[in-house]
């Protein structure tokens, strides 16, 4: 097994947002998170990157035999965890390509690799800033600065695809794009997928599962995860809203 | 007239020093009744109310004739002891006063057509001229450094020439309660060019003071450049000025990279004097502990159709202080002027100021002005996203600090020069 989270109870501000989450990855796979705005789905995603401004009071999360919740921000990155963000972050004058080669460097450092020779290094952002079709221009540019949304987010997972994680954790990532850009950011992630690595999307849409087939869906409400079926699971969420699994459990609103 | 005669006036002790007094009589003498007369600036001083200045008065600085570390550079180790002040790959002279003096030993001067070096004290032709745009009345500073100056470089680029080596000074600080106070001259005759960088170091980390004073000229349509980068120790004193004269079609610029020192106060004084001259005033520093950096700056467009440009950066950590006073002046019928200031300051403590002061007096009503300040912390966010990518908390500082500070180091123009620059910030940064 690749990710078992177990019983994840997570606060911020004293508010608890995650109420005994369970969830279990195994390699290969794709899970779909779905749910209501504030069910808890980006705290989920934040908490699994290490944000350090929420309060996790129990629960534990494995990740491929690591204690996730003990490691630092840019271990668990090394570690093979990647979070494309929902709202991705401009860093001027930082260029993509030395923030890329800087990470990849750390990573390999990390994992008692050789460092990436220059040469390599820029056959391999030909190579993948094509699985997105990102503008090479892009990627000579300063972090996301001046970058269009679809950009930020086709960026997301040029990094994604540069980096090579083992679990690919998608927030959102389908939130603001048109259709075009869709289309080419699950392609993306399609041509990224193996039997060694793992991807859970969250979203709020089901149109992005018409592309990125999952192999479960998750409701997430309140807090936990209440419901898990197969990818028809998504579109019916979207034909029904969320109601009828509230009254399907019983729950109050 | 070698000493000043006043009962308490405060003093410098020269009785170690045999070499003569490079400003005139004349200048000495008005500037030793300014000694006696005029009080240390208090923060009650407007140009000085961020900027304490009791450690200089109460320390009892001398000038030395001979060193002892001086001594320990001389002869064969010399040539070791200056490489580290070298910028590297940079060709050209170099020029190197160890605690206010030339040293011919550790200096090497590249001849070309149109250059001429020489130090004051063995000077009779510049040394003439020296003082005249220098204010005296009410600076303490100015004036001792009238009074004491003993030497200093002159460097004369001729009419028409373009030089194609940088000049490099190297001024070294050495020993306890060492005063320093050199008044340097660089002219720039009408249609020439030429790089200088002006490095100042220190040996130990003793107190000491350096009160140095550069009056620059800049002829017609000449074209200069300078950088400054003070790298001097944490018990370091400065006072550094510079007097600059633009005539018309004329391009100034200097950046200043502030590292070290304890208490540094740069005051730059341009005066505009042509009409179609470009004046770009540039500065990063990076602070901590208990540093204390003053950029005080003054551009005084006095005639029409001029372009100024200004920018300063710096990251301040624990306890330090920076404080950035810029000042543009438009005078009557100087229209058409654009002038540009902008100061940023990333904080990295709670305890870490900045007071930042850009300031506009326009007296012309055709002008295009604008100045601005920002001060913030370090975007966490940013680095929360490097961190999430597998880098380091102590490597995503540095780019995001590198990033903020990378367009004032962008102003060098000369590449050695802006990767030599590029490490000292690097190296500076407190992780």
């Amino acid at each position: 097994m690749m990710l078992k989270i177990k019983n994840l109870h997570v606060s911020i501000d004293g508010k608890e947002i995650l109420k005994g989450l369970n969830l279990e990855i195994n390699p290969g796979e794709v899970h779909a998170i779905m749910g209501p705005n504030g069910a808890g789905k980006s705290t989920l995603a934040s908490v699994l990157a290490g944000r350090e401004e929420y309060e996790i009071s129990d629960g534990t999360v494995d990740f491929d035999g690591k204690d996730l919740l003990e490691l630092s921000t840019e271990d668990r990155a090394r570690e093979g965890l990647f979070l494309a963000f929902q709202y991705p972050i401009e860093i001027p004058g930082v260029s993509n390509i030395q923030f890329l080669r800087t990470a990849l460097n750390e990573i390999r450092e990390y994992r008692g690799q050789e460092q990436i020779s220059a040469k390599d290094f820029m056959a391999l952002v030909r190579e993948k800033s094509k699985i997105v079709e990102l503008d090479s221009k892009l990627a000579s540019r300063s972090v996301n600065e001046g970058f269009s949304g679809g950009e930020k987010k086709r960026n997301e997972i040029f990094q994604m695809a540069m980096i090579d994680p083992k679990l690919a954790i998608l927030d959102e990532t389908d939130s603001g794009l048109d259709i075009d850009a869709l289309r080419i950011v699950a392609n993306g992630v399609n041509k990224l997928k193996s039997k060694e690595n793992a991807t859970i999307v969250i979203t709020h849409y089901q149109r992005l599962l018409d592309y990125i087939i999952p192999d479960f869906v998750h409701v997430l409400y309140n807090g936990k995860i209440v419901k898990t079926g197969p990818k028809e699971l998504a579109l019916e969420l979207e034909e029904r809203g969320y109601d009828w699994i509230k009254e399907e459990l019983g729950m109050e609103n | 007239m070698s000493k000043l005669n006043v009962g308490e006036t405060y003093e410098i002790d020269i009785n170690n020093s045999n070499q003569a007094f490079i400003l005139s009589a004349e200048l000495r003498s008005k500037a030793a009744q300014i000694i006696a007369s005029t009080d240390f600036p208090t923060t009650k001083t407007e140009a000085w109310k961020y900027t304490r200045v009791t450690k200089i008065k109460n320390t009892k600085f001398k000038i030395l004739a001979d060193f002892p570390l001086w001594r320990g550079i001389k002869g064969e180790e010399s040539s070791n002891q200056i490489d580290k002040f070298l910028i590297p790959n940079l060709s050209g002279s170099v020029i190197v006063f160890v605690n206010g003096l030339f040293s011919s030993e550790l200096s090497t001067i590249e001849a070309e057509n149109g250059l001429e070096i020489l130090p004051l004290n063995q000077d009779n032709t510049f040394k003439k001229d020296l003082g005249k745009l220098i204010p005296l009345e009410n600076e303490i500073f100015y004036s001792l450094n009238t009074f004491y100056a003993q030497d200093g470089i002159a460097i004369r680029i001729a009419k028409n020439t373009q030089l194609k080596q940088t000049i490099q000074l190297i001024f070294i600080s050495s020993g306890e309660n060492t005063y320093i106070g050199n008044r340097n001259v660089i002219r720039c005759e009408d249609f020439s060019k030429a790089h200088i960088t002006m490095n100042y170091v220190s040996l130990d980390n003793e107190l000491a003071f350096n009160n140095t004073i550069t009056e620059i000229s800049v002829g017609s349509n000449a074209h200069l450049s300078v950088d400054k980068i003070q790298q001097e120790s944490e018990s370091m004193n400065s006072i550094i000025s510079e007097f600059v004269q633009q005539e018309k079609d004329s391009t100034f610029s200097i950046n200043t990279f502030t590292l070290g020192g304890d208490l540094v106060r740069n005051n730059l004084n341009i005066d505009v004097n042509g009409q179609n001259c470009e004046t770009y005033l540039s500065g990063a520093y990076i602070l901590k502990s208990k540093q204390h950096v003053d950029n005080h700056t003054i551009v005084d467009h006095k005639v029409a159709y001029c372009e100024s440009n200004e920018l300063y950066k710096g990251v301040i950590d624990d306890q330090a202080t920076a404080v950035f006073n810029g000042k543009v002046f438009v005078r009557k019928d100087a229209q058409k002027i654009n002038a540009f200031q902008s100061n940023g300051n990333i904080l990295l403590s709670n305890t870490a100021t900045i007071n930042s002061k850009p300031e506009l007096e326009i007296y012309a009503d055709d002008v295009k002005c604008s100045h601005g300040s920002t001060t913030g912390q370090l975007d966490e966010e940013a680095i929360f996203y490097l961190k999430s990518r597998g880098i380091s908390y102590k490597t995503a500082k540095k780019m995001i600090v590198g990033a903020f500070l990378e367009d004032v180091i962008k102003r060098v123009s000369n590449e050695h020069v802006q990767l030599y620059v590029n490490s000292l910030t690097n190296n500076s940064l407190k992780v």
